[in-house]
């Protein structure tokens, strides 16, 4: 299919039943048609019965489409939204292993100071630092402890949502140029 | 009261009116067929091998309208029942399958016949449930019929561990269905509609494309209404045949890869193309960037995820066939009410008479043969006899192309084939469950001899259920399709496709209890095939033919649907076809 629009990150959000079996089924999806998940994680709601999962993905404006209709079309999926366009505040947690030697032990608290990291763990060589936030912050993290010597990093997916007071996130604009146009229903969310 | 589970299984069946199943008892779910054994209402069909029952349900369900059901073991069973879950799951048809499962404290340790089978069939079904709790099991069985048979239609599988049978709970039967994550959208959007009415109302060379769907909507007689009040020609999808009659005027008979030239030019010239029900299958569209290039694309369709998947679409409406034909005529008949203006009643009128031209000058076609019998007259004469009265089915390959091409289909829910997943072996087993679906009614397989092999073991169920399937074999000694191609596309090198003459169906056939029946001259086709349909009894009629007749019109894969090839291609065009194959 001819596409004018480059692959991007999408953040989406998907509500689904808190059953067995449904992270494999969205795994699943995704692995069945060559879409690439860069991040995953999934938690119980408010509501138990209910987990949300928040998903990275890379596509253009097609995959994205696709990927989203198929989300939906499975049986225990309630909701997908695409929070990439909204307003949103995402987070992620991070555990570093530093090597600490007496050299630069000064210097890797003040750089876990500056980006509010927390030492979780001290040994005479070594420190474990906690950090949250957005992926560029920890990005910007990590380059800052790699000359240090990183013995071991963790990460846990994203996790999203959306700002402002209401629990609900509108559908996204339609593309620039609209192809499924004006139709609400098309894209299939819950809502 | 408390029941065993298996008994529950049962019972809940029979509230969901289910009067016949197919299946192949075993360990897992001999609880099942122990509750079967004294169970009244419920007619059981023994098949010889899983993937028959699965079929068979298919065939049920495709020419009843109500949901099929199969009854399988664990492990093998299941495993072997997969082909059948992914063809009802590509041709979207309603069915239910029951498999057995090792005990719940066995689960996961590689017990005897254990398989993950809700693993396994996660991808090939719509949905699926593992019982784990035989309190689920009334809310679940309802749950797999409701999602089987609406929305976009599917199969679902139900796993049930052999514990969750044996023990006692009580039946536990929902009044209503009510699921928050499954809401299917029927209404299709009324802004939609109207624009889509407009666009067609204005259209100067419109082309309807309609699908299986409009057959699992039951939507024929409003598709009727909408072309005749328009007057736009139509096209059929493989799954498509029988929403339309193939005699009616304005039918351009199947398109594609192997549809007919008329039907792909249209569509390629097209202004308007209105899509119902239809998924722009690769087969159907052929290179997608020369896809009906000038059309502005309407699509009607019940899943949202069949819009704008392969072809770019304009006008989507995302609902029921049957409903939203049905306000699309409403909105028609308003468009319609002032005279349409002079050059779009010039542009209809040259465009119909660009199609009867077509029609004529290309008609689908082949060369006749004193000697040698052609696959395609022994289509013409089947379709002559039952007068397209019959219920037809087929395996998979070249007498599927020329059954679709020559028969006349003339109503829905009388053509059975495997469309999307071109499962070889279907013929035979969906055949039986069309018969048992429709006692005293003609059901006849129109299939090949590599085809007929992956199934034949089922002429003991037709011989032992009192299924009279009439089995067509066009009998061209070796793997038609696949000769075709290497011949058209890879120079003649033809590697692995002969079949020598064995068995011989003749033999086979009465080895079976069934009646057997031979044909090598084409003056003995039309007696033999009245033999075999006033003949009581399951009959295969071996049918010998030229076994170097190709099937055309033929669009090479990863070519566009103008690059037909009309007859068997010169040295250059053989060359050609090589050139442009991308894919496959």
């Amino acid at each position: 299919m001819p596409n004018g629009n480059e692959p991007r990150k999408h953040t989406i959000a998907v509500l689904v039943e808190n059953k067995f079996g449904v992270l494999s089924r969205v795994a699943g999806l995704f692995s069945a048609r060559g879409y690439n998940i860069e991040s995953l994680s999934v938690g119980e709601t408010l509501d138990p019965s209910v987990s949300r999962m928040t998903l990275v993905v890379r596509g253009d404006e097609f995959v994205i489409e696709q990927a989203t209709k198929q989300l939906h079309k499975l049986i225990d999926v309630i909701k997908v939204t695409d929070l990439t366009d909204e307003s949103h505040v995402e987070r992620e947690l991070v555990l570093i292993r530093v090597n600490a030697e007496p050299s630069n032990r000064a210097e890797i608290l003040r750089t876990a100071d500056i980006f509010r990291a927390r030492v979780v763990d001290v040994t005479p060589v070594s420190f474990v630092l906690e950090a949250t936030g957005d992926e560029g912050k920890l990005e910007a993290l990590i380059e800052l402890l790699r000359p240090m010597g990183i013995q071991e990093l963790v990460r846990t997916g994203k996790v999203v949502i959306a700002r402002g007071p209401k629990t609900r996130v509108r559908r996204v604009e339609a593309p620039r140029k609209p192809r499924v146009a004006d139709d609400p229903r098309v894209v299939g969310f819950a809502d | 009261m408390k029941m065993a589970g298996a008994r529950i299984v049962l019972e809940c069946l029979k509230r969901q009116g289910v009067d016949l199943i197919f299946g192949l008892p075993g360990g897992a779910v001999l609880p099942i067929y122990d509750a079967l054994y004294d169970f009244e209402g419920l007619r059981h069909i023994l098949v010889r091998q899983e993937a028959a029952a699965g079929h068979a349900a298919e065939g049920y369900a495709r020419t009843s309208g109500r949901v099929g059901v199969c009854l399988v073991t664990s492990g093998p069973a299941a495993t072997n029942l997969v082909t059948a879950l992914q063809d009802a799951m590509m041709d979207s048809i309603p069915i239910v399958a029951f498999t057995g499962q090792v005990p719940t404290h066995l689960i996961g340790n590689d017990a005897f016949q254990e398989a993950d089978n809700v693993g396994i069939t996660r991808p090939c079904t719509k949905h699926n449930f593992l019982v784990k709790d035989g309190n689920d099991l009334g809310p679940i069985i309802r749950e797999a019929f409701h999602i089987a048979s609406t929305g976009r239609p599917g199969p679902v599988h139900v796993d049930l561990p052999k514990d969750i049978l044996v023990k006692e709970w009580d039946l536990v039967w929902p009044d209503k269905i009510q699921m928050r994550s499954y809401n299917p959208n029927y209404d299709g959007h009324p802004g939609q509609i109207k624009r889509a009415a407009k666009l067609m109302a204005r259209a100067k060379k419109p082309v309807l494309y309609v699908g299986g769907g409009v057959i699992s909507a039951d939507a024929n007689a409003e598709l009727r209404e909408l072309a005749e009040l328009t007057q736009i020609p139509l096209t059929q999808t493989l799954m498509g045949l029988g929403s339309f009659p193939m005699e009616h005027p304005l039918s351009l008979d199947m398109l594609g890869m192997h549809g007919s030239y008329y039907a792909n030019m249209a569509v390629h010239h097209s202004d308007v193309l209105v899509a119902v029900g239809a998924r722009f299958d690769d087969r159907v569209t052929g290179r997608v960037d020369a896809f009906a290039p000038k059309a502005e694309i309407i699509h009607i369709d019940i899943d949202p995820s069949s819009i704008s998947k392969n072809i770019k679409v304009d006008v989507p409406i995302v609902g029921d066939c049957r409903r939203v034909l049905a306000k699309l005529v409403e909105a028609l008949r308003e468009e319609l009410r002032e005279e349409p203006a002079p050059a779009v009643r010039e542009g209809r009128r040259q465009w119909a008479a660009q199609i009867a031209e077509w029609k004529r000058d290309f008609p689908f076609r082949y060369e006749w043969s004193d000697d040698v019998v052609k696959p395609q007259h022994v289509v013409q004469e089947i379709s002559n006899a039952t007068g397209g009265e019959a219920f037809i089915v087929t395996g998979v390959g070249q007498h599927q192309m020329w059954t679709a091409q020559y028969y006349k289909f003339k109503h829905p829910r009388m053509w059975c084939t495997s469309g999307g997943l071109g499962t070889m072996g279907y013929g035979l087993p969906t055949a039986m469950g069309v018969q048992a679906a429709h006692p005293g009614k003609l059901v006849i397989n129109i299939d090949g001899d590599g085809s007929f092999q992956m199934n034949s073991q089922e002429l003991a169920t037709c011989f032992t259920e009192g299924l009279p399937v009439k089995t067509v074999i066009i009998n061209n000694g070796g793997h038609g399709m696949v000769r075709q191609w290497q011949r058209i596309i890879y120079k003649e090198r033809y590697s692995a496709i002969d079949l020598p003459q064995i068995p011989d169906w003749v033999r086979l056939a009465e080895a079976y209890g069934c009646v057997g029946l031979r044909v090598t001259k084409p003056s003995e086709v039309l007696p033999a095939i009245e033999k075999m349909i006033s003949t009581p009894a399951p009959v295969i009629l071996d049918v010998c033919v030229d076994k170097d007749e190709c099937v055309f019109p033929m669009v090479p894969a990863g070519g566009a649907n103008t690059d037909m090839i009309l007859e068997p291609p010169t040295r250059e065009v053989r060359d050609k076809a090589a050139k442009s194959q991308t894919g496959f």
